[in-house]
Parts: C-alpha cells; sequence; structure tokens
C-alpha cells in the first residue's frame, strides 16, 4: 500500500504537490500542530529567546492562526527558513504557512504558485550612511560604494534607482546582515541598503548610532505577508481573515485585554460578528465562532502585536508610518465582516 | 705509559687543553636565530616582515581580548562596562553572548530538562571509542574511565536521574564479567561499543526503548541466518541469506514486536523516554550527532566501496566506480539540497522522513566515496607479493582481506582517512543550508537576531571555531599516535 502511492507520487511528482494540500485545515487539525515556516532570525520579526521561545512580528501571526485553528496558540512549530529554503517548503507541503517577511511579487503569486494572505507589513528599501559623509538625500550618493545583499529583490530594486537617476554606484557584495553591519562600520561601503525596518534595527545597536543616519527616500515597495500554497483557498482564507481579524480589532479597539469582556456583546454589531457574538462567520470558513476573539487573544490586536515587537517602545523603536490604520493615515484597511 | 709523558720534550703539552667555549656567534640562541631567522638577507626581511605582522596582530587584538566581558545581558551592557573600565575609546570581546546562549550553542533547541541525554550519550560514546581506538591498558585510560564514570554519577545526581548510574552499574558487571573469564581491558568493553548505536539513537530521540533494540536484532538474526546458511550453502549464498533475513525481520516482525513490546511495558521509564523531534536539535549536539553517525558509517561503507571498485567482477567493480565517481562530481551541497527539497516532491504526502537522517544519509555517502579513494590507495600500495603470499597460504578471499590485505592498506591510509573525517565534521556546517541550526551559522544567526546581541559578529565565530579545532586536532593527534604505534618498519 505504502509503496504504492510512493511510486504513484514518484510518477506525478511535481503535479501531485498541489494535491497533498487540499485540506490542510484537516491536517493541521488533525496534526494538531501548526507548522509555521519563519525566518533564521530576523531582528523583531522572528527569533528564539535564550530559552528556545520564538517571538517576534511574524511569529505573532503564526501564533494567531494557531490559537484560531486549534484554540491554543501554543500548538505551533516553528520550521526556521533560509531565502532559498523558504517557497520549496512551503511548496512542497513541509510547512502549512509562511511568515517570513516575504514581498509580495506578481511572480511569486502567479507564478511560483502562492497564495499572499495579506500584507502584515509595508516595507521599503532605504539607505544608512555615516553622518560625517555630509548626504541627506539619496539622490546625492552619485559614485558612492554601496554594501548589498546578493540575491535579493533589494540588489534590483538598487540598479533601478540608480539607473533612473542618472547615478553610478560600486556594488559591494555581502551574504547576511551581520556581514553587511560588519562591512558598513568598516568603512568597505559609504552606504547600505536593506529594507528600512532592518536598517532601523540594525543602527539601534551601533555603538554610536547618533553618527548615522537613515536617508528620508525609500525606494521600492516591499508589501510583505504570510502566504500559503495555491489550491486551497479554504486555508487561505482562514489566514487572509485571521489577520484581517487581527487589524479591524485595532480599528475597532478590541485588544486583548478587553476581548473576552467585549465578546458577551457590544453596541457595535461588526465587532459582534468578529467576536462571534451575532451570526456565524466562522462556520463559513470551517472554524467556531469564537476563532477570531481567540485570535485576538493571542497576542493582542495588530497594533499590540506592533508595539510588543517592532514598535517604538521597543529598540527597533519603528514607526507606524505606512503601517497605521487608514484611520490614522495607514494603509491597514480590512474589508468588512458580514 | 706515565715515563712516555714524563721523558717527552718540554715543548711538547702532556695534557689535553680543555675545550675553549665556542664562538658567542655558534652557540644557544643566537646560532639559533643566526641559522633559523636570519640565515640570509631573503630570510632577514620575511623575518622582520613577519615579526611585524604579529606585532601589529597582537596590538590590535590584544586589548580586544583582555577588555572582554563575561557577565552582561546584551550588546550594549557590554559596550557599557568596556567603556566604564577601559575608557570611551576601548574596545572589547562581549563573551558575554556565549554565557548567556551557551545552552543553545551547546544542544540548539533541545528540552532543557533533558540535557543530561545527550551530554549521558557523549561520555557513553567515550565508553564506547575506548575499546575501538586503544588497545592496551594503561593508566591514563583508567584515569579517563574514572572521570567518565564520575560525570555519569554527577549526572544523575544533579537531573535526579537513575538511567545514567543505571547503564554504568549494567557496564561494570558486564565488563566484570567478561574480564573474570579472560577478556582483556579496554577490550572487554567491545560488546558495548557494539550496542552503542542503538543506545545513543534512543537517547537522543527518546520514544521507546524497544526500537532500538529490535533493530538491532536484525542485525543479531541476519548473523544467525549467515551462519547457518552458510555451513550449509557456502559463503555468498549465506551472506545473501543473512540480509534477506535482517531485511524479512525489519519489515514485518519489527514493527508489529516494537508496538507489543511497548503496549507492554507502557510509557515506564527504564522503557520509554520522552520523545524529541529533529528539529529541535541544534549546535554541537547536531554536529557531533551527524558527524559521528557519518564517520562510523562511512569508514565500513568505504572500506566495502573500495575493495568492489578493485572487483573482477563487472557487475560490482561498475557499480561502485559509478557511485564513487558520481558522488565525488558534485558538490555536498547539492546532495544536502536533494535530501531535503527534492526528496520531498517524491515522497508519500504525509511520510515523515526525519530530515537529520536524510542529512546523515548523504553526508555518509559523500565521505565513504572519498573514504573509498584513500583506501584504494593503500591496497593500491601494498606490493603484490603480499596478495600471492595471503593466496598461497590457502586463505579465501574474505580471510585474506581481514587477515592480510586490509591491516596493511589502512595503516597506508591512516593520514587520508583521518583528513577524510576531520572534513565531515567540518562539513557538518554546511547543513545551514538545509535550515538545520548548526553551531557556526545557524545558531549564531537565531542568537544575532534577538536585540539584545544583534550586532555581536566575532566572539560566536571564535568561540565555535575554537571548539571545532579542539576535536579536529583531537582526531588528528590520535591519527599520529596511532601512526606510531603501528610503525612497524626501522624499529
Amino acid at each position: 500500500m505504502k509503496k504504492s502511492v510512493f511510486l504513484g507520487t514518484l510518477a506525478a511528482s511535481a503535479l501531485l504537490a498541489g494535491y497533498a494540500s487540499s485540506a490542510t485545515l484537516d491536517d493541521v487539525k488533525a496534526r494538531g500542530e501548526l507548522i509555521c515556516g519563519v525566518n533564521t532570525g530576523l531582528v523583531g520579526f522572528a527569533a528564539p529567546d535564550a530559552n528556545g521561545n520564538w517571538q517576534g512580528f511574524d511569529v505573532a501571526i503564526c501564533k494567531a492562526v494557531a490559537a484560531a485553528v486549534l484554540g491554543d496558540a501554543s500548538k505551533v512549530k516553528y520550521v526556521p527558513t533560509t531565502g532559498e529554503t523558504r517557497f520549496t517548503a512551503l511548496a512542497s507541503g513541509e510547512i502549512d504557512m509562511l511568515a517570513r517577511n516575504t514581498t509580495w511579487t506578481f511572480s511569486r503569486d502567479a507564478d511560483l504558485k502562492f497564495t499572499f494572505t495579506g500584507v502584515n507589513y509595508y516595507d521599503g528599501q532605504g539607505f544608512m550612511v555615516k553622518k560625517d559623509l555630509g548626504v541627506s538625500s539619496a539622490k546625492e550618493l552619485d559614485g558612492a560604494t554601496v554594501c548589498i545583499q546578493t540575491g535579493t529583490t533589494t540588489e534590483l530594486n538598487l540598479a533601478d534607482f540608480f539607473k533612473v537617476n542618472n547615478m553610478s554606484y560600486q556594488p559591494v557584495a555581502i551574504q547576511t546582515n551581520a556581514e553587511g553591519e560588519q562591512q558598513y562600520l568598516a568603512g568597505a561601503c559609504d552606504a547600505y541598503t536593506t529594507d528600512a525596518s532592518g536598517l532601523a534595527a540594525t543602527r539601534a545597536v551601533f555603538a554610536d548610532p547618533e553618527n548615522h543616519v537613515i536617508l528620508p527616500e525609500i525606494i521600492s515597495k516591499e508589501p510583505l505577508g504570510p502566504l500559503v500554497r495555491h489550491g486551497d483557498d479554504q486555508w487561505a482564507d482562514i489566514n487572509r481573515w485571521v489577520l484581517n481579524a487581527l487589524i479591524a480589532a485595532e480599528e475597532f479597539g478590541v485588544t486583548s485585554a478587553n476581548v473576552e469582556e467585549l465578546s458577551k456583546g457590544t453596541d457595535n454589531p461588526e465587532v459582534n460578528r468578529i467576536l462571534g457574538s451575532e451570526g456565524d462567520l466562522g462556520a463559513m470558513i470551517g472554524l467556531d465562532k469564537e476563532w477570531a476573539k481567540r485570535a485576538i487573544a493571542a497576542s493582542g490586536n495588530y497594533g499590540e502585536i506592533f508595539a510588543a515587537t517592532i514598535g517604538e517602545s521597543t529598540p527597533i523603536g519603528l514607526a507606524r508610518g505606512l503601517n497605521a490604520q487608514w484611520t490614522q493615515g495607514g494603509l491597514l484597511y480590512t474589508p468588512p465582516f458580514r | 705509559m706515565s715515563d712516555l709523558h714524563a721523558n717527552a720534550a718540554s715543548y711538547v703539552r702532556n695534557e689535553m687543553l680543555p675545550p675553549s667555549d665556542p664562538p658567542a656567534m655558534q652557540t644557544g640562541a643566537i646560532k639559533w636565530l643566526r641559522e633559523n631567522l636570519f640565515s640570509g638577507w631573503l630570510n632577514t626581511i620575511l623575518t622582520i616582515l613577519g615579526f611585524a605582522a604579529i606585532f601589529f596582530l597582537l596590538k590590535e587584538f590584544t586589548p580586544w581580548f583582555l577588555h572582554g566581558v563575561w557577565k552582561a545581558n546584551s550588546l550594549g551592557e557590554c559596550r557599557e562596562i568596556i567603556a566604564a573600565t577601559w575608557g570611551e575609546d576601548a574596545h572589547g570581546a562581549c563573551w558575554a553572548v556565549i554565557r548567556e546562549r551557551w545552552n543553545q550553542f551547546m544542544f540548539g533547541f533541545y528540552p532543557r530538562e533533558l540535557y543530561w541525554r545527550p551530554i549521558l550519550a557523549l561520555l557513553l560514546l567515550m565508553v564506547a571509542l575506548a575499546p575501538i581506538l586503544f588497545s592496551e591498558r594503561s593508566n591514563k585510560l583508567w584515569i579517563a574511565g574514572g572521570v567518565v564514570a564520575a560525570l555519569v554519577l554527577w549526572l544523575s545526581v544533579s537531573y535526579g536521574q537513575f538511567l545514567p548510574v543505571g547503564i554504568l552499574v549494567v557496564i561494570a558487571a558486564v565488563t566484570a564479567l567478561l574480564g573474570s573469564r579472560g577478556a582483556q581491558w579496554p577490550s572487554n568493553l567491545i560488546w558495548f561499543s557494539g550496542l552503542f548505536p542503538g543506545l545513543a539513537f534512543w537517547l537522543l530521540w527518546g520514544g521507546t526503548v524497544w526500537l532500538p533494540v529490535v533493530a538491532m536484532l536484525g542485525f543479531v538474526v541476519g548473523w544467525i541466518a549467515f551462519r547457518f546458511a552458510s555451513t550449509v550453502m557456502g559463503a555468498i549464498v549465506g551472506a545473501g541469506a543473512g540480509v534477506v533475513a535482517a531485511f524479512l525481520w525489519w519489515y514485518f516482525v519489527a514493527g508489529p514486536l516494537v508496538d507489543a513490546l511497548t503496549q507492554i511495558t507502557g510509557r515506564t521509564q527504564p522503557f520509554w523516554l520522552r520523545g524529541v523531534d529533529s528539529d529541535e536539535f541544534g549546535g554541537f549536539v547536531l554536529a557531533f550527532t551527524i558527524g559521528i553517525a557519518g564517520i562510523a558509517i562511512s569508514l565500513p561503507m568505504g572500506i566495502i566501496l573500495a575493495l568492489g571498485r578493485r572487483s573482477d567482477m563487472p557487475l560490482v567493480k561498475g557499480l561502485c566506480v559509478g557511485f564513487i565517481e558520481f558522488i565525488r562530481g558534485v558538490p555536498l551541497i547539492t546532495l544536502l539540497f536533494v535530501a531535503s527539497l527534492l526528496l520531498n516532491y517524491f515522497l508519500p504526502p504525509g511520510t515523515n522522513f526525519d530530515i537529520i537522517l536524510r542529512v546523515i544519509i548523504m553526508v555518509t555517502l559523500f565521505s565513504a566515496a572519498y573514504i573509498a579513494e584513500v583506501i584504494r590507495g593503500g591496497l593500491a600500495a601494498l606490493p603484490r607479493g603480499q596478495y600471492e603470499a595471503a593466496d598461497a597460504l590457502g586463505l579465501d578471499y574474505w580471510k585474506a582481506q581481514r587477515l592480510i590485505i586490509m591491516p596493511q592498506a589502512l595503516k597506508i591510509s591512516i593520514p587520508g582517512i583521518v583528513s577524510s573525517f576531520i572534513g565531515l565534521f567540518k562539513d557538518t556546517t554546511l547543513v545551514v543550508f538545509v535550515a538545520l541550526l548548526d553551531p557556526l551559522k545557524g545558531i549564531t544567526d537565531a542568537v544575532r537576531a534577538s536585540i539584545e546581541w544583534k550586532g555581536v559578529y566575532w566572539e560566536p565565530y571564535i568561540f565555535v571555531g575554537a571548539i571545532f579545532f579542539i576535536v579536529c586536532f583531537s582526531m588528528s593527534r590520535y591519527s599520529m599516535y596511532l601512526e606510531n604505534k603501528l610503525k612497524r618498519e626501522h624499529r
């Protein structure tokens, strides 16, 4: 029996990769554990602490999904993935979802056959330079040497930006963020470029952050979000609406502190629908009524997660910026829960 | 005789002059310096340049090492302490990251309360290696044995487990029994070396003890079938029967038997240990697991492949040549990617083919191909006369290999084999590319991803590098010891 399954899979190898995942929700429930692909380590977004517990902005998304689906935010197995292994791990079914600060692009969506379930962080590529370089705008970087991680979209963005502005630059190839910091501090390059969130985190831990400036220009759009495989719309819906619930919860003032109380019923019918005291939205995605309540209770609403992991009160100190609610001039705007 | 001196002419000196000291330039440190460092203008220049380089390196690094901070909770705190004690511009190492994350470097995400299991596995590994690595009894060996026993006791006490002491008592009892029947220390431990792979697997991964027990019984079944069949039908058929019997055992008997035995014993302590998933492995536990398993399996596999390549049977030879050339022709990273990513597409959905097992298989195959070529070099170095002598004694193929050819060929190949092993051990860091947390980059990156330790760069590398150096240097020293011990010519 096992052998015939094996041979069958061998014969139809890649075609069947999608079939394997047709009912991810059932698989996760049967397993009693959500397998979530995360970064091997990115400050603020995903990192294990000294006891091996994963924490961070992306990790909180995994926890919320696990809480919604399994009722327990701790039932997550974190699989650290590298830039090379992340997509194969997801496509092959090794992980149920990927929350690894992955940029939503056309080809990843269409060609690699993934479904991005939303955007949890709007990032963009920026530059950091030493203050004594006397540069106040990225447009003044003509002829500069730039430290750049190879094989990333940032490398392509950099080339585009300098081409559009008719400037020249000297790339200094680096492999990892840590190496980039070393090269930049050692003076191997005038400017260091990566996602603005990464630059902020990097600058925050310098011995002399006051001597380094992050230039105001953001030269690319990097909408980072969680993603799942094509071919299982129910699972994609669950992921999408868990994220939306976290964002909506902030909009409507539902926090991890008051979610229990609000779930008994409020004046706002939309809040009631989200928290399950009115209607039965959960049944439409194969979950129970209280799915969103548990997701919010796991690590708080979007604003709470942001503040706890990467916000201005943390050493990373990112401002909300584009990641504020639409009512606050940001881009976070969830479709209605109806 | 004294007459002769007395009668000698007065201008003839009648006693030896005391030897005068050699000229100052030809003695002591000056001579050594002149001969070794300043023997010509080229060497003089090189010496001066070399000393200048060492001086500048030390000038840079010594303060950095001396200013090192061991007690701090973050990189920022380290910097504050260094600035406070050594002045604003001082640089210093922040070793606190090693202290704070020591457990992660050593064990990865292995559950903290179960640390005694990998430590016990490592201690027992030393016991299992003793009869393999050393054949003569010596005081040093006794001392080492005492230290290991004391550490096992300490492990039992500090983790409140009786299993380590239990295993120690069993080892001591069986060894003493064998000793009373005439077996020599340390070779009376060899039975334990045979059991160790199963024991280590059980200690590291946990679960039911019957799985490794029943799996290892497969070898016993195969051996019995071989002995039985070979007396009736000859060695080749016997070997085939042994392999078939072992596989039949593993496929049909092992599964139900393990389940049944587990049912009987339940989840009680001596028969059951809490399971640990492969993705909880990391750091040096992972490096040692992969490295030691790879080394242990690849040596016999390499020997078989080397013999196969020199075989007269075209099929065997072709297979061995194909295997060796294919494996040596692709980079290890390719094999690792195949193991971790490509295999997922081919295996049936839901199959859980352990990732560490996959990596061990690939690393072993890779290393075996290289060791096969090293041993083939040793075989080729033997004079033809040795083969002919073996034939003349009437030994069959396997006896000739075992008694005459291999002992000599392996002795010749020791440096090459050990350098393959060292390479294999260092290559275990490559598993970072298949998202396993190796100590050098996987754990280091994970540690650096916490805001407290972001920006720490050299300290983890230096620390991990130092441990790798200790292990690899020990292997290298052992190989030199073995070479000296086995030296037969020009004694």
